[in-house]
């Protein structure tokens, strides 16, 4: 290992500077990471190019024509799953923007409140229960979707909307990340200054540190809203009306259904990628708000 | 199947926490039951056939508007998560009136408490069914946990064109199916009879079935394990034997590349169910009218013992507030024949009760096999030889290990003996951990 370093090393040096090592050597440095990057690229595209085009076959096509040849079945698919069941996707759909978007919007908000208070604030207990949800962090949701649907069971809400958007709400790591944020881009000195001009604290934080915030509080509500999409097990074990369930656990039933019918495959290959497509419109239409990161920065030093 | 990673991954999770909460659901408990079946009744059902809830329709316009009962079917994804699902629902006293449930996971239900004995409400339906099909809903004593819905009587599946092209016999028997391997690689090597999947535990249960293996017995208060027993161990020589020789594939089944195996003709035949026209129209669909199906190979000349793939059960929950209603409900469903004929169009399921086989659904043979007049027949003459089968409280634990087990048996053509050593091992173990007695 050492010796090759030292050999790659000499000719470096430059001792025969009249050859030009130099373009050749940067190239040859750049050559591993751009084959392990292109190597990490195809592995993670190419089972969504998979995806992409086998929804393009039909039932017949699927298993029987070359892999990556393209079908003829994409519009038969398409019809064909919205009319599943009167269209039951397409409410799965509904059901899951509904989880996704109305859980991840309300998380942010308590995610916002309470991790502005954890930075700004300093009162008895705040380490505590940083540390608290700190341990949060570090627990798996999957572990508390039993414990979670016994409680909504005991407040008969199982079965429910609500037994879904619940749990969603507090989350420990919008929280956790919503602090870290509101500590680096709210100045105290701000805090400060609206006091001394009279604000309360509640148009502080509206009107001073929120617009701070929004990058990252557009980070939290992405996570959120990307977890929740892809959730499967609270959803799973809460809901029993297939009505009410998100498009997860949709696809699953689609799979699973029993074993003497056989697998819609065509269905659920075309409905995940259909899936697929409001989280990437998500990203698209949010990514730029990311970049006012670097100017609310700059607020002060 | 590719979702199979998923499922044990849903399944373990749910199988571990439910432990960790096991403790706080034990606080509430006032289960007073209350059979007010005087009044209209509404019963909720879980299932994962397709169509059924056209079928609870009939009843509810029916026989259930005449009592009042009205049902409403909640559609569910099959297998062992749906399991833990009624478990964890019962945990909480919240599942629903009525279950559909795979026979092999009835004992699991059962010893959870989760299932109602409905014997006083179902007098009469036993004639129905045949015995091999009825002996899995009592567990062997006098009560009754669920009422057959459809079964999976096994099969031999074969390619008539080719076995003409070969020259090759339908074989009667397992030395004949081995002989047949045989001459068959002889003639097209590249070509195979079958493949033994070690991802489908429940074909191996099914032909360990056939040739007299009881996995689950109880001895007094005890269970006894017998998935090491001789009659398994000789079914896994068998396709052990088979493998190592190289005289059929190694490959899973229900893989993109067994599905073109079989639609290119590389794979001959299939071993499987009576269900099997249904998966070869999406795996095999360019092969439609050239297969034909005959009964299973036996163990010995002029037996005719089958095993079964698959099939179902619909049971009542001991959370169930009109257990009686939901009984009744059971019952309509299983053996009414409008019902049955009714499943069998919008579900495809194929009936366990004996008169539904040869009833007007199943005069015509399926698409696939046009060519057959006489499947349904056939079949029906199948179903009565189903051997009984043996079911315990942890099927689950069983298919796990065989997955692992038999998967790398499979792969490395090594020792299937040693695998089934391993399930057995496996299975014992689990059973004490739940704190059952096992007899050694």
């Amino acid at each position: 290992m050492s010796s090759l370093a030292v050999r790659k090393a000499s000719p470096a040096a430059g001792t025969t500077p009249g050859t030009a090592q130099g373009p050749p050597l940067r190239r040859r440095i750049a050559f591993v990471p751009t084959v392990t990057l292109l190597i990490g690229a195809i592995y993670c595209l190419l089972p969504v190019a998979w995806v992409v085009i086998a929804s393009t076959k039909s039932g017949s096509e699927l298993f029987s024509t070359f892999t990556f040849l393209p079908g003829t079945g994409f519009a038969d698919n398409v019809t064909d799953l919205s009319a599943y069941r009167d269209g039951l996707y397409w409410k799965w759909m509904g059901n899951s923007a509904l989880y996704a978007g109305l859980g991840a919007l309300l998380s942010t908000v308590v995610s916002a409140f309470s991790g502005y208070a954890l930075a700004i604030y300093r009162f008895r207990g705040r380490e505590t229960i940083f540390n608290i949800l700190m341990a949060g962090v570090l627990m798996p949701p999957v572990i508390l979707a039993i414990p979670q649907y016994l409680l909504m069971a005991k407040a008969d809400l199982t079965d429910s909307y609500a037994s879904v958007l619940l749990p969603l709400i507090l989350s420990p790591y919008g929280v956790y990340l919503a602090r870290i944020y509101a500590a680096a881009a709210v100045p105290g000195d701000v805090v400060e200054a609206g006091r001394m001009d009279g604000a309360s604290e509640l148009r502080i934080f509206t009107r001073i540190a929120l617009p701070m915030m929004v990058p990252g509080l557009v980070t939290v509500f992405l996570f959120q809203f990307v977890a929740v999409w892809n959730n499967f097990l609270l959803p799973y074990i809460m809901l029993s009306d297939d009505e009410k369930f998100p498009i997860t656990l949709g696809l699953f039933t689609l799979l699973e259904q029993g074993s003497n019918t056989p697998a819609l495959y065509t269905l659920v290959i075309t409905g995940a990628l259909l899936a697929v497509i409001p989280l990437i419109a998500l990203f698209l239409v949010i990514q730029r708000f990311w970049s006012l990161d670097l100017l609310s920065g700059a607020v002060k030093s | 199947m590719p979702h199979t990673k998923l499922r044990r991954l849903v399944t373990i999770s749910v199988a571990v926490t439910l432990g960790a909460t096991a403790l706080a659901a034990c606080g509430s408990s006032d289960d007073n039951d209350s059979e007010a079946d005087s009044g209209p009744v509404s019963l909720t059902y879980w299932s994962w056939t397709p169509g059924m809830d056209k079928v609870a329709d009939l009843w509810n316009k029916g026989q259930g508007k005449k009592d009042r009962i009205t049902v409403t079917v909640k559609k569910q994804a099959s297998g062992d998560t749906l399991v833990t699902k009624i478990l964890t629902a019962h945990k909480a006293k919240k599942a629903p009136d009525l279950v559909q449930a795979e026979y092999q996971a009835l004992p699991t239900l059962v010893s959870n408490d989760a299932l109602a004995d409905i014997a006083g409400d179902v007098d009469g339906v036993k004639d129905k069914f045949a015995d091999g099909v009825w002996q899995q809903t009592t567990l062997g004593s006098d009560a009754v946990y669920a009422i057959p819905q459809d079964s999976g009587p096994m099969m031999f599946y074969y390619r008539q064109d080719l076995f003409k092209k070969y020259g090759l016999e339908v074989p009667g028997t397992w030395d004949q199916f081995a002989e047949t391997a045989r001459a068959l690689k002889k003639k097209s090597p590249e070509t195979d009879l079958t493949t033994f999947s070690a991802n489908d535990s429940g074909l191996f249960a099914g032909l360990a079935q056939q040739a007299g293996a009881k996995w689950w017995t109880t001895e007094g208060q005890k269970w006894k394990v017998g998935i090491d027993d001789a009659a398994t161990q000789k079914v896994a020589d068998f396709w052990g034997g088979l493998v190592k020789e190289g005289a059929i594939d190694n490959q899973p089944m229900y893989t993109p590349a067994w599905n073109k195996a079989l639609n290119t003709g590389k794979q001959i035949a299939w071993v499987s169910a009576v269900w099997a026209p249904g998966t070869l129209t999406t795996a095999a669909p360019d092969t439609k009218g050239k297969w034909a199906m005959a009964p299973l190979p036996q163990w010995s000349q002029g037996e005719s013992v089958t095993g079964s793939w698959g099939g179902s059960s619909t049971a009542v929950t001991t959370d169930s507030k009109h257990k009686s209603a939901a009984a009744k409900f059971a019952a309509w469903l299983n053996t009414d024949p409008a019902a049955l004929t009714a499943l069998a169009k919008e579900g495809g399921i194929y009936p366990a009760a004996t008169t539904a086989q040869t009833s007007d659904a199943f005069t015509e043979p399926p698409a696939f096999f046009s060519n057959q007049k006489d499947f349904y027949t056939q079949a029906a003459d199948i179903a009565k030889t189903t051997a009984p089968s043996a079911w315990g409280p942890n099927v689950n634990v069983a298919y796990t290990t065989f997955n692992d087990a038999f998967g790398s048996a499979a792969k490395n053509k090594s020792d299937f003996g040693a695998a089934l050593k391993t399930m057995q091992g496996e299975t014992v173990a689990d059973l004490k951990k739940q704190g059952f007695e096992v007899a050694e």
